[in-house]
């Protein structure tokens, strides 16, 4: 068993940063959705908000991880043009465009991922921001804390978009 | 005796602070950040002179211009935006919503059902 140093970095785009930033959604969403002032204490508040941050911050760093490791590390190995005679195991935008049952993964597929994934970033780091410097006036503004959930769970469809292609895409034609 | 961090937090509606507007300028930015992307995507599609412009670094393509100038038109509108809401009086729940209008024109503007309308590729 083993991975080339492509497989490695491509494991660490789809699944190490995006997969754990698709995974921590769900906690960093119940604990905005929780983070009302009404049902809350001072000291509860307190520690609510110290998950939520780092849980944001994690959350931008990880997008923003995922989409710069994916357009300029693996994207530049999905697009290589092959030279003529080339195995096109080894070219996988090539692969693709050259099997008429294949190649909607890349005009489809690939061409909207490799865009809608810079959406997450943007998002997640405003999130990020509204709850580092103003996590306290969430909880006591109803109207902006279910913005930020919104804009967090915005964050998270374009991901999810993006990273599902991903992982469509590479079962078809894998970067190796 | 209950102690003060024991107590409930007040729940009730604030006024229309600068914490609240600089979330509000926060959120708009990334909607405005979202549809850029979105536009640079659809006139990259559109015209192969732009694609062209925006191919800043060979191995990625176009991608690489289109990424740059969206993350620069959002910062840019982070600022701006910023600055506009701390000087005046805004109407935040307008805002909220401009933002949410410019995500989902980003999401759908970069999406290939749509950009291939205008494609001349």
């Amino acid at each position: 068993m083993s991975m080339s140093t492509r497989e490695l970095w491509v494991t660490f785009h789809g699944m190490v940063f995006g997969g754990v930033f698709l995974l921590a959604y769900s906690a960093g969403a119940l604990a905005l959705w929780g983070l009302t002032g009404s049902s809350l204490t001072v000291s509860g508040l307190k520690e609510r908000l110290l998950f939520l941050r780092l849980c944001t911050l994690g959350m931008a760093a990880l997008a923003w991880l995922t989409a710069i490791s994916g357009a300029f590390v693996a994207y530049p190995w999905y697009r290589k043009i092959p030279p003529a005679g080339a195995d096109l195991a080894f070219y996988p935008q090539a692969l693709l465009k050259a099997n008429p049952l294949l190649h909607e993964w890349h005009f489809f597929g690939m061409e909207w991922k490799e865009h809608v994934a810079w959406l997450a970033p943007i998002a997640a780091t405003a999130v990020a921001y509204a709850v580092w410097k103003h996590g306290s006036v969430l909880a006591k503004d109803d109207r902006l804390r279910k913005a930020v959930l919104l804009m967090h769970t915005a964050a998270f469809a374009a991901a999810t978009v993006a990273g599902g292609l991903g992982a469509l895409i590479t079962k078809a034609a894998p970067i190796r | 005796m209950a102690t003060s961090t024991n107590s409930a937090i007040d729940a009730t509606a604030v006024p229309e602070t600068d914490d609240v507007k600089s979330v509000a300028a926060a959120l708009v930015a990334a909607g405005i950040g979202c549809l850029a992307m979105g536009i640079v995507t659809t006139l990259s599609e559109a015209a192969k002179s732009v694609a062209n412009l925006l191919n800043l670094y060979k191995p990625v393509g176009p991608l690489s211009g289109k990424a740059l100038v969206a993350v620069a038109i959002w910062l840019i509108a982070w600022v701006l935006l910023s600055r506009i809401a701390k000087a005046q009086p805004i109407k935040v729940t307008r805002w909220i919503g401009a933002a949410f209008v410019f995500v989902a024109l980003g999401i759908l503007s970069t999406c290939p059902l749509f950009f291939d309308l205008f494609g001349d590729k």
